[in-house]
């Protein structure tokens, strides 16, 4: 197996450990942070499949990875929270053991679903694709367990993350303009979000969506 | 010594001093096909450990006093919760290599052509976390405390005195010693001089030296800048490791050998 091959692997496997670290990480700040760390993870993935391949458009998306999602949107967030003054909030989260439990069951589940379809891909990213999916699934878990808007919207870019390595994974990655267009989704999500943030706190005076359940008559 | 303990708190210390020089005896740390090498293999070390920790644990519940048996009953919460996590890092090297003595594991991995093995890394992340729970280390326990609320193994020596005590730390720290030896053995085994092969363990025995400083460097780092944790967070912290070391199960699953 080649030096890029290995590399691709490692990169993968860090990747799947930051989406369980970011499923049991309290605190908002440092929650930010794995994120951030997973989005160069990422970045850094794509540059070795592009080295490795020779596709020039993934040396593209690299580069628009590194600047989104390592630094652009972990430095809004991070301003979000500071604004929205929950930087210093701890979560309380119910039975993280319990969580990374099902998290690992997820995990299982999607490597099972991934084996028969590495079997069949020759690309030389066939490993990562069940890890793309678990990173996916557990995504979906944090989104669920979480209870403040803005770990949840975090959970939903970990997602994208997921969604974008398995792109890269299977096909090499899609199309220079739906990347394009994908990227510029996720900038503007980010910043629709921020405004929702705002309004949820306006009327409820606390982030926790707990409060969008109940029927009123308020706002 | 308490008057009134049976024999076991006078055998305890004996029987864990000699199971640590057993384990200690193991682990090729300088070179590998030692004498005692084909007496056990990890699996056996693990059991080597915990029986160890069951004598002591025993010897600390035989005083009768209130502590000894508060610190008997922490030390097993954190070992039953540790030892599952140990076992699985073991597995990780033994299913690369396809043997589960220390010797094979090490003479494969030292002599292979460079190759970088993920789920080795998920191991010894989870290998820390238990080195640091089972030797009483900061964020677990803290080795320095008298605080009845903290300590877990000190606890466990509050009524021995004289030569026992001393067997019992110097079983202390040959246990950290072991399992520092597991870590460089597993992950870090370059420079072992291979069996047989007298002339090369000068730079063995260097090597082994600074990976220990290094080692030594890197924990005495790791406590001063954390805290050392609640008790009841300790199962959250095993269960990080075994989960870790799961995970990089499933990963060398999923991934294969490396071709």
């Amino acid at each position: 197996m080649s030096l890029a091959a290995q590399l691709i692997d490692l990169l993968a496997a860090l990747l799947l450990l930051m989406a369980f670290a970011m499923l049991a990480q309290r605190r908002l700040m440092a929650l930010i942070g794995l994120f951030a760390f997973q989005g160069a993870l990422l970045a850094a993935s794509t540059a070795v499949v592009a080295w490795s391949t020779g596709q020039a458009h993934l040396w593209w998306s690299a580069g628009l990875t590194a600047l989104l999602k390592a630094v652009v949107l972990p430095l809004v967030l991070r301003r979000l929270a500071v604004r929205l003054a929950v930087a210093r909030d701890v979560e309380p989260l119910v039975n993280v053991p319990t969580t990374l439990l099902v998290g690992i069951a997820l995990v299982v589940v999607a490597f099972d679903l991934a084996l028969p379809m590495a079997e069949l891909a020759g690309t030389i990213t066939r490993g990562t694709l069940g890890i793309a999916m678990a990173c996916v699934l557990l995504s979906l878990l944090m989104m669920i367990t979480r209870r403040r808007a803005i770990a949840q919207v975090i959970g939903f870019l970990s997602l994208e993350n997921g969604l974008f390595f398995a792109a890269t994974g299977a096909t090499y990655g899609m199309p220079m303009v739906v990347e394009l267009g994908i990227a510029l989704d996720v900038l503007v999500g980010v910043l629709v979000f921020g405004i929702f943030f705002f309004r949820i706190r306006e009327t409820f005076d606390s982030l926790d969506v707990e409060h969008l359940e109940k029927l009123g008559d308020r706002g | 010594m308490a008057r009134d303990a049976s024999f076991l708190l006078r055998f305890a210390p004996y029987c864990v001093f000699g199971c640590m020089v057993l384990a200690a005896s193991i682990v090729p740390m300088v070179a590998t096909g030692l004498p005692f090498a084909p007496a056990a293999d990890v699996i056996a070390l693990v059991g080597l450990l915990a029986t160890a920790r069951v004598f002591m644990a025993l010897a600390a519940m035989d005083a009768g006093t209130a502590f000894g048996s508060m610190g008997a009953r922490r030390e097993m919460l954190v070992a039953g919760l540790a030892e599952p996590a140990l076992l699985m890092v073991f597995f990780m090297p033994s299913l690369i290599v396809g043997s589960t003595s220390l010797t094979t594991i090490v003479e494969t991995l030292a002599y292979q052509p460079f190759a970088l093995h993920p789920s080795l890394a998920f191991a010894a992340v989870a290998f820390v976390m238990v080195l640091l729970a089972e030797n009483a280390r900061i964020p677990v326990d803290n080795p320095a405390t008298h605080l009845e609320l903290t300590m877990i193994h000190e606890a466990m020596l509050l009524e021995y005195s004289g030569r026992y005590l001393a067997l019992m730390e110097w079983a202390h720290a040959l246990k950290l010693m072991v399992y520092a030896g597991i870590g460089i053995a597993l992950f870090a085994p370059w420079g072992v001089s291979p069996a047989g092969r007298w002339d090369l363990v000068p730079a063995a025995l260097a090597a082994l030296a600074a990976k220990l400083f290094i080692g030594g460097l890197a924990l005495a780092i790791l406590e001063t800048v954390s805290a050392k944790m609640r008790i009841f967070r300790a199962p959250e912290f095993l269960g990080m490791a075994f989960l870790l070391a799961v995970l990089g199960m499933l990963i060398l699953l999923l991934q294969g050998p490396p071709r």
